[in-house]
C-alpha cells in the first residue's frame, strides 16, 4: 500500500523559527564542548552570549517586519507569530546575554553545563511567550523549569542552594500536576489544545451553557498552575526562599526569565482562548492582584536580607502585571487592549531591572565574602553589607541607585512608564479600587528600595577595614551588564515614545 | 463490559499510584508504578489503540521501571527512611481539609460538566481503516511527525535538559577546581 503518500506535512517557515534554532543551536555547540578539552575561561560563556545575541537579532528583525505581515501561527498552529510573543523572546534574549556576561565573572560557574542550561531556559520561555497550543506551552513550561531547578542547585558549596533548588524543584512539580489537570479539563470540555482554537469555539457557541462547571474548574486550575509560575501571592512562599538560596547571577535569571514566561502564557491564554469567560476569571483575577501587591510589599520592607527584599518586591510587581491583565478582561471597555499591551512592556522593563539589581547585588556580596572571611551560614547579602558602597565606588552606586529607583517606579526611568501604562489601563478601563490599590502599593514598596540607598549612601561601612582599596572590583563584562541595564532603564524612561507607538501592535494576537 | 474494562483498568491505577507514594521501601512503589502503567495500558486497549498499548508496555512498565530499580539497587536505599518530622503539626490536618474540598469541587465540577461536552479531535480513526493492521501506527506518525512535531521536537530538548541537570548535579567536583 502506499506508505508516504498520505501524509501531509506541516509547512515549516524557517526564518520565522530561527530564533528558537539559534538557541537550541547555541546548547548543542556548548554540549559538544564535553568532547573537547576544558576551553579558555570565558569561551562558553562567549558562545552562550552570541548564540543568544544571534537569537534576539533575529527577533528583532522579525518584530519589525510585522509592522507589513499579518500575525500567524507557524507549524500548524503550534506557535504564534505576533509582536506580543516577539517582544517578550527580545526581553529574553537580552536576559539571557546579560546573565551569560555576569555569570562569566562567577568563579563557582565557568561550566559549560551551566551555559547550557541558560540557553535551554531560554529556549523554554521563549517556546512559552509564543506557544498557541496547550501541549506546546506545557512542554515549554517543563524545559524552563527543569533547566531552572538545576540552575538554582548548582552552587555546590552551598547547602543553601541546593535546598533552594530541591525546594523549587517539589513545589515546581505540584504547581506543574495543577496545570495538567486544568488543561486536561480544557481539552475534555472544549475538544482542543489549540489557545486561538478553543477561543473560536468558545466564541461559537450560541449562548454560554449553564452548566459550565468542568470548563471553570479548568481555568482555575491553569491560573494555580500559572500563578505559582508568576509568584501571585497565595502561591508565592517559594519565591523567597529560592531567591535567597539560588546564586546571585542564577536569581536574577530566574527573576527575568521566569517573570516574563509565565506572565505572557498567561496573559495570551487567558485573553485569547478565554475572553468569553472573562467575566468569569476576572474576579479571581483582581483578589489576586490585590493580594499580591499589598503582601508582596509590606513583607518586603520588614526583610534584613537584601535578596529576600528584592524576592518580595518581584512578587510586589507580578501584582502590578495583574492589574494590567485584569484590565484586560474587561473585555466590553475599548481600552482593553491596553491591559494587554501594559502588562507586556511591564514585564520586559522589569526583567531588564530584575537581571541589572541582581548583578549589582552579586558584585557587593562577592566583595563582601571577599573582604570578611564569612563562615558558612553568614549571608553576604544582608543589608549591612551595602553599608557604605557609595564611598568606595560611587559610579557603581550611581548605577544601582538608577536601577533601584526604576524599581520604584520613579519619572524619567522605565520604572515609570510601566507602572504608569498598567495603572492608565486600570483608571480607563474604570478599575478604580485596583488603580489606587497599585499606587499604594507603590508607595509602600519605594520605602524599601529607599532602605538599600540610604544603607548604600548615608551609612558607614561596619568594619572600618573597607577603604577604596578594597572597593568592589568589577570585571568588564559585569560593566557592560551593569551599564546597559542602565542605559536602557533611562532611554526607555525618558524617551518612550518608540515602546507607546509600537503599544497599539502589541495587543494583536496571532490567531 | 466497556464499563467493566474501565472501572478495573482505573481502579489498578489508583491503587498503583496510591502505592507508590504510600509503600515506605522504594523496591515496592517502584512496583506499584508498574501497576498504574500496565492500567494505563488498558485503557490504550480499551480505546483500540493497540500500538500505543504495546509501547507503554514495553517502554514504561518494562524498560522504563526496571532502570528505577537499577538505581534504586546501585544507590543502595532498599531500606525504608523514617522521614517524618512534622514542624507544623495543624498543617497536616488543614492540607488534608483543602484537599479534600478541591477534591469536592472537581468531582462535582466533572461529574456535572459531562453534560456540556464538545466534540473533540479525530483521535485514532480505527473504524476507517478497519482490518488494515498498520492503521494505529500510521495516524501516530501523522500527528507526531504532523500536527505535533514542535511539541515533539521540544521534548528532545526537554531529555537533553534532564540529562545535562543530572550530569551537573551528580557529578563530583574535581580536584583541580576550587
Amino acid at each position: 500500500m502506499d506508505i508516504a503518500g498520505d501524509f501531509l506535512p506541516p509547512t515549516i517557515e524557517w526564518f520565522a523559527l530561527s530564533p528558537y534554532i539559534a538557541l537550541v543551536a547555541g546548547a548543542l555547540i556548548l554540549l559538544l564542548g564535553s568532547l573537547t578539552p576544558q576551553w579558555p575561561r570565558g569561551w562558553y560563556g562567549l558562545v552562550s552570549a552570541t548564540s543568544a545575541g544571534v537569537a534576539g537579532v533575529l527577533s528583532v528583525l522579525q518584530f519589525a517586519n510585522l509592522a507589513d505581515e499579518l500575525p500567524r501561527t507557524l507549524v500548524k498552529g503550534a506557535l504564534a507569530h505576533d509582536r506580543f510573543g516577539l517582544l517578550a523572546l527580545i526581553a529574553i534574549c537580552v536576559a539571557v546575554v546579560f546573565t551569560s556576561m555576569t555569570t562569566v565573572d562567577a568563579d563557582t560557574s565557568d561550566s559549560l553545563e551551566h551555559f547550557a542550561l541558560l540557553l535551554t531556559a531560554a529556549l523554554g520561555a521563549a517556546i512559552m511567550v509564543t506557544a498557541n497550543d496547550l501541549v506546546v506551552s506545557f512542554l515549554g513550561i517543563e524545559t524552563l523549569s527543569l533547566s531552572l531547578y538545576v540552575l538554582a542547585a548548582s552552587d555546590r558549596r552551598r547547602s543553601a542552594s541546593q535546598e533552594a533548588g530541591l525546594k523549587y524543584f517539589i513545589l515546581g512539580g505540584f504547581a506543574s500536576a495543577f496545570l495538567l489537570y486544568g488543561i486536561a479539563l480544557v481539552y475534555g470540555t472544549t475538544g482542543q489544545t489549540s489557545i486561538s482554537g478553543i477561543g473560536s469555539t468558545l466564541a461559537g457557541e450560541v449562548s454560554v451553557p449553564r452548566n459550565d462547571a468542568m470548563l471553570l474548574a479548568g481555568v482555575a486550575l491553569l491560573l494555580v498552575g500559572f500563578g505559582f509560575k508568576v509568584s501571585l501571592v497565595p502561591f508565592h512562599s517559594w519565591t523567597p526562599d529560592v531567591y535567597h538560596g539560588a546564586p546571585t547571577h542564577v536569581t536574577g535569571f530566574m527573576a527575568s526569565l521566569g517573570k516574563v514566561a509565565a506572565i505572557v502564557a498567561l496573559v495570551r491564554l487567558f485573553v485569547v482562548a478565554f475572553p468569553t469567560r472573562a467575566d468569569d476569571w476576572r474576579p479571581a483575577v483582581f483578589a489576586l492582584a490585590v493580594l499580591t501587591l499589598l503582601v508582596g510589599s509590606v513583607l518586603a520592607i520588614v526583610q534584613r536580607d537584601v535578596k529576600r527584599m528584592l524576592a518580595y518586591s518581584s512578587i510586589s510587581h507580578a501584582g502590578f502585571m495583574m492589574v494590567g491583565l485584569e484590565a484586560a478582561g474587561r473585555i466590553g471597555s475599548s481600552s482593553a487592549s491596553d491591559g494587554v499591551s501594559s502588562a507586556l512592556v511591564y514585564v520586559v522593563l522589569y526583567s531588564v531591572l530584575a537581571v541589572g539589581s541582581f548583578a549589582a547585588v552579586s558584585v557587593v556580596s562577592q566583595h563582601a565574602s571577599d573582604v570578611t572571611s564569612t563562615s558558612e551560614g553568614q549571608s553576604t547579602t544582608s543589608l549591612d553589607a551595602f553599608n557604605g558602597v557609595a564611598k568606595t565606588n560611587p559610579v557603581f552606586a550611581l548605577g544601582f541607585t538608577v536601577l533601584l529607583l526604576a524599581q520604584a517606579g520613579v519619572p524619567l526611568t522605565s520604572g515609570f512608564v510601566a507602572k504608569f501604562g498598567v495603572i492608565r489601563a486600570a483608571v480607563s478601563t474604570e478599575s478604580y479600587v485596583l488603580a489606587v490599590l497599585a499606587m499604594v502599593s507603590a508607595v509602600i514598596a519605594a520605602y524599601l528600595y529607599l532602605r538599600i540607598m540610604v544603607s548604600m549612601w548615608l551609612s558607614v561601612p561596619a568594619s572600618g577595614e573597607a577603604t577604596s582599596a578594597l572597593a568592589p572590583k568589577l570585571s568588564l563584562p559585569l560593566r557592560v551588564t551593569l551599564v546597559s541595564a542602565v542605559a536602557i532603564t533611562l532611554v526607555l524612561g525618558v524617551l518612550p515614545t518608540w515602546l507607546l507607538d509600537v503599544s497599539d501592535s502589541l495587543a494583536l494576537f496571532a490567531r | 463490559m466497556e464499563l467493566v474494562v474501565f472501572v478495573l483498568a482505573s481502579a489498578m491505577m489508583l491503587v498503583g499510584a496510591l502505592g507508590v507514594i504510600t509503600r515506605s521501601n522504594p523496591v515496592h512503589a517502584a512496583l506499584s508504578l508498574i501497576l498504574t502503567l500496565f492500567g494505563v495500558a488498558v485503557h490504550f486497549v480499551a480505546l483500540e489503540a493497540y500500538f500505543l498499548a504495546a509501547v507503554q508496555i514495553i517502554v514504561y512498565a518494562g524498560a522504563i521501571v526496571v532502570l528505577f530499580l537499577f538505581v534504586i539497587m546501585l544507590l543502595g536505599v532498599d531500606k525504608a527512611e523514617d522521614l517524618a518530622t512534622e514542624p507544623l503539626v495543624a498543617q497536616r490536618w488543614l492540607a488534608g481539609i483543602a484537599g479534600l474540598g478541591l477534591l469536592g469541587l472537581l468531582v462535582v465540577a466533572v461529574s456535572r460538566g459531562v453534560e456540556v461536552l464538545r466534540p473533540r479531535g479525530n483521535g485514532l480513526d480505527t473504524a476507517a481503516q478497519g482490518a488494515d493492521g498498520d492503521a494505529n501506527i500510521q495516524q501516530l506518525a501523522q500527528s507526531v511527525f504532523g500536527d505535533y512535531v514542535v511539541a515533539f521536537e521540544l521534548t528532545s530538548v526537554l531529555l537533553v535538559v534532564a540529562v545535562v541537570g543530572t550530569v551537573m548535579l551528580a557529578r563530583r567536583r574535581m580536584a583541580g577546581e576550587a
